[in-house]
Order: C-alpha cells, then sequence, then structure tokens
C-alpha cells in the first residue's frame, strides 16, 4: 500500500485527475459564521453547487455519510430548519434521528448536559442542536465527541441560514461582494441577522439594517453596517432585500404600538419594493406574518427568491455536513 | 524522464480509439460518452469530437464527478474532504451503451465508483471503459475496453496525465523513481 496521505490517496491513484484536491473547513463544528473565513465559506457555497444538483436527479441519494448518525436536536420548534437537516442527511445516507426536546426526558427535568452525554454514549456523529439559550452550542462542544452543528442558538447565531442566503444571492446575482444588502425587521431578537451581518461584510456586501428604533441593537455599526429607522433610505437602490420576522415570542416588552402600524412604517409593500433596483430579490428566512413585515403581494411576486431560499436550504447542509464528517471516535476528549 | 506520451502521439491515439469504438459498437448510435471528472471530461469530448467527424454522429457528452462514490471517504482522521465538483448528465442513460472515459486506470477504484454512480442515474445497456493509459496495479477485477497505452509502473511512480484544456499542454510524463 501507498504511505501517501489517505485523503489525496484516489487522487494520486488515478493519474490526479479524477477527484479534486482534499479541500478542507478550519473548523470542527459549525457554531457560527464568527469562526469562518471568507476561503471556508467560499467552499461550502462550492461544495453546495455540486449538492443541488442531486436533488436534481431520479434517485435523490449518494453515499457519502452511508453509515453515519446524525442527531437532530431541537429545543425550540421549527419546520423548515429540521426537516430540511433531516432531507440533507437522508440524501447523503446517513441515519437520522429526531429528537424534539418536548417528548424527551427534557420534561422531567434533565440537563441539555446530561441530555447530550446520554445520547453520545450512543456513539452518534454529529449533533444538529437549536437551542433557545445563546452560546448552547459552544457548551456541547466542549464536552462532546461529536461534531455539533448549529441550527439556531437563543438570540446569537444560525449560520446555516446565512449560508443559505449567501448561496442564493450568489446563484441569483453571479456574486455578493459589491451588492447593496438591506435588511429590515426585528434586528434585535433574530440571529439570522446576526449571522448574516457576520458573512455578508466578509463577503463584500455593503449592509444596510433598518427597523424600529427600538429594535436597533445599539453599536450595530460595529458589524461594519448602516443602520437607519427609514426603511426607504435602506431599501433604495438594493440588489437584495431581506426581510425579518418580527419576533413576538422573544419580546419581552412593547416594542412598537401595533402590528398594522408596524406594517405602515416599516412593512415591505410593492411601492417601497419598487425604490430597490429593478432587478433586486426579496429574501425572508419564514416564516412570513404576511401583512406585518412583508405585503403578500411582495412575497408571491417575481422577485422573491422565498421559495428558492428553502430549497437551498437542503444544498447547502448537505455541503456542511459533508465538510464536517469524518473519522470522530479516535480523537482524544477535549480538555 | 522524457514525455511517455506527447501531443501528437496523444493525437493519434485517440483518433485510434474513436475508430475501435465505432468498430465494436457497429456505428455511433446508443452510445454515449461520460467523462470521469477532471480530465476524463476533455478526453471524451475529443474523442465524441472525433466520432462527429468519421460517422457526422453527434454523440451526447456527461461529466460524472465521483467523489461522493468514493470508498475512501470518512474513514481516515479528522481531515479535509475531497471537493465535490457537479456532475452534468443531460441525457437519459437508459438503454444507452455508455462510454465511460478517464485519463488513467490503476487500482481501479475510481472506475468502481463511477459504476455506482451510473447506476443511480439510470439503467444503461451496457458500460465500457475507456482509458487513456493503463498503469497495471489493479485491486479490483476491472478492465478497459479501450487503452490508449499500456504503462507498466511501479507504485512509487505516478503518471501524470496533462490536457490542453485543462493543463495547457499534452503530455504523459511518469514521475518518481
Amino acid at each position: 500500500m501507498t504511505t501517501d496521505a489517505p485523503a489525496t490517496r484516489i487522487g494520486d491513484d488515478e493519474g490526479r485527475g479524477s477527484a479534486g484536491p482534499p479541500a478542507g473547513l478550519h473548523v470542527k463544528h459549525l457554531l457560527g459564521i464568527a469562526d469562518l473565513s471568507p476561503d471556508d465559506i467560499t467552499l461550502i457555497l462550492d461544495t453546495a453547487d455540486a449538492m443541488k444538483e442531486v436533488g436534481t436527479r431520479a434517485i435523490k441519494k449518494v453515499p457519502a455519510l452511508r453509515g453515519k448518525t446524525v442527531v437532530n436536536l431541537f429545543f425550540e420548534p421549527s419546520t423548515r430548519t429540521r426537516t430540511s437537516f433531516e432531507i440533507a442527511e437522508k440524501r447523503l445516507s446517513a441515519d437520522t434521528l429526531n429528537i424534539a426536546a418536548s417528548t424527551s426526558s427534557v420534561t422531567k427535568g434533565e440537563t441539555l448536559a446530561d441530555t447530550v452525554l446520554n445520547l453520545e454514549a450512543m456513539s452518534p456523529d454529529m449533533i444538529v442542536l437549536r437551542h433557545a439559550a445563546s452560546g448552547a452550542c459552544h457548551l456541547l462542544s466542549r464536552i462532546c465527541r461529536s461534531r455539533i452543528i448549529n441550527a439556531g442558538d437563543g438570540m446569537h447565531e444560525h449560520p446555516t441560514q446565512a449560508l443559505l442566503d449567501a448561496f442564493t444571492i450568489r446563484e441569483r446575482k453571479r456574486r455578493i461582494a459589491g451588492l447593496k444588502v438591506a435588511i429590515v425587521g426585528d434586528l434585535l431578537h433574530s440571529r439570522v441577522l446576526r449571522s448574516n451581518l457576520l458573512l455578508l461584510p466578509k463577503m463584500g456586501a455593503q449592509v444596510w439594517v433598518s427597523g424600529p428604533a427600538t429594535l436597533i441593537p445599539p453599536g450595530i455599526e460595529r458589524f461594519g453596517v448602516r443602520a437607519t429607522w427609514r426603511i426607504e433610505e435602506a431599501v433604495e437602490g438594493a440588489d437584495v432585500i431581506m426581510m425579518l420576522r418580527i419576533q413576538r415570542e422573544r419580546m419581552k416588552g412593547h416594542f412598537f404600538p401595533s402590528a398594522r402600524e408596524y406594517f405602515k412604517i416599516f412593512g415591505l409593500t410593492a411601492a417601497r419594493a419598487r425604490l430597490a433596483k429593478p432587478d433586486a430579490i426579496i429574501m425572508h428566512p419564514g416564516p412570513m406574518n404576511r401583512g406585518v413585515e412583508i405585503a403578500s403581494e411582495v412575497a408571491d411576486g417575481p422577485y422573491s427568491v422565498i421559495l428558492e431560499q428553502v430549497a437551498n436550504g437542503v444544498a447547502v447542509r448537505m455541503a456542511v455536513l459533508y465538510l464536517l464528517a469524518g473519522e470522530v471516535a479516535t480523537e482524544a476528549m477535549p480538555a | 524522464m522524457p514525455p511517455v506520451m506527447d501531443a501528437e502521439r496523444m493525437g493519434r491515439t485517440l483518433t485510434r480509439i474513436a475508430h475501435e469504438i465505432l468498430e465494436r459498437n457497429r456505428g455511433a448510435n446508443e452510445i454515449a460518452f461520460v467523462g470521469v471528472r477532471t480530465r476524463g471530461v476533455p478526453i471524451a469530448k475529443r474523442l465524441a469530437a472525433r466520432i462527429k467527424e468519421i460517422a457526422g454522429v453527434q454523440v451526447p457528452t456527461g461529466a460524472l464527478d465521483i467523489t461522493l462514490y468514493r470508498d475512501d471517504l470518512m474513514r481516515h482522521a479528522v481531515g479535509p474532504q475531497p471537493l465535490v465538483r457537479s456532475t452534468e448528465i443531460a441525457f437519459s442513460i437508459d438503454d444507452t451503451k455508455i462510454l465511460l472515459v478517464d485519463d488513467v486506470l490503476y487500482t481501479g477504484r475510481t472506475v468502481r465508483a463511477a459504476l455506482d454512480a451510473l447506476i443511480d442515474f439510470g439503467r444503461p445497456q451496457s458500460i465500457q471503459l475507456v482509458v487513456l493509459v493503463d498503469r497495471g496495479h489493479r485491486e479490483l477485477p476491472i478492465k478497459a475496453d479501450y487503452v490508449g497505452k499500456n504503462l507498466p509502473t511501479s507504485r512509487q511512480q505516478s503518471v501524470q496525465v496533462r490536457l490542453e484544456e485543462i493543463d495547457g499542454q499534452d503530455e504523459v510524463v511518469i514521475e518518481g523513481s
């Protein structure tokens, strides 16, 4: 047998041409966009391009993660993210386990750490975690052997959402650098926003954010973005408009008088959408409150890519799972 | 070490293979090329072009990325995964005689992966293997139907196929002792 590093073996075997060069993320877990370099992000998006093609085949399956076990551990409700991860895992031939906190022993008072350590005793390879507490994934990465993928932790980050947003933008606009992206809505409570604010400027986009003054976190300019409470200013000449949901379930106070007044001043109506570039795309991570942050005619209109985002989510999550997977059990426990 | 094959020789070899393909398949009907990424793809396209010149038929040509079917994925310690490129097969492969094209045949594992990938796309009538270079040392029971050149090598050596489309020139060289 050759003594080549295994990762390059087949490539060398068949004359260097049959497989691409080894490509690596510089992280062991996907805890947030904060840990990713622009090269990491580009690698994920490029891999997602190839993964998207798998979804167009008659047999939407490749054996890449065959025999690997992935646990989807969701402590908060989810439609899109959970099913998207599940489909991505199944397309890679992984074995999936869905655990919803409401039906687990968490209701008997078991802690997050205990829940996961007990699961780990059954040797899953990867854990996809969504939790209401910011930093939950970082905690797990310190006590677990499995790879951790953050599916949304509190108000902190939702990295796969930002990645699929970037993929959608890149697919539609052929690039991310130099675009004007306007993000409007509940900025204060949104982890999608935080991940996007870390990703978009890193990839060279110019970001404007807008919402009621009560929902704009102080100091947001430190992310390298422009903030305004006039939606028209943010949306004018934009290449991409991203609308965020009003996160009622995280609000512990009154941030605006009523949903109707919110829509009147900050809602994306057709008129406001026309202020953007003629070929601008309209995005929303979902779920949408129609008539609150976005008018139905805009959400369902020809410039909306909201459903494409959902489809792209599967491809991006396949890319993340593929790039993070690898032998786990042989490593020493982290200190 | 001088190149084992230069541009002119490569050209003649591909022309000969194109004729062999037409001979064994009694013409260009029902055949289609699928090139294994990366260097199998330009070779497949060149063969299709030669068949067009000889027989006047445009043979459909696709590109296959086998990275996700490799048998060595996930089997090594924490480390980078091979980069996945896209597969583009724009035609149905059912009941087609597929000509799988790659630059170098060595252990046969890439071809095994390509066969698994193709079966997921449909049910071909048959699959024939075209390689530019066969360097021996098979680890699986795989044999090429059309070979450009047989090149006995030692395991320490590596065979580099360079193509104009990717590397700027056509040649085949052996590297290592």
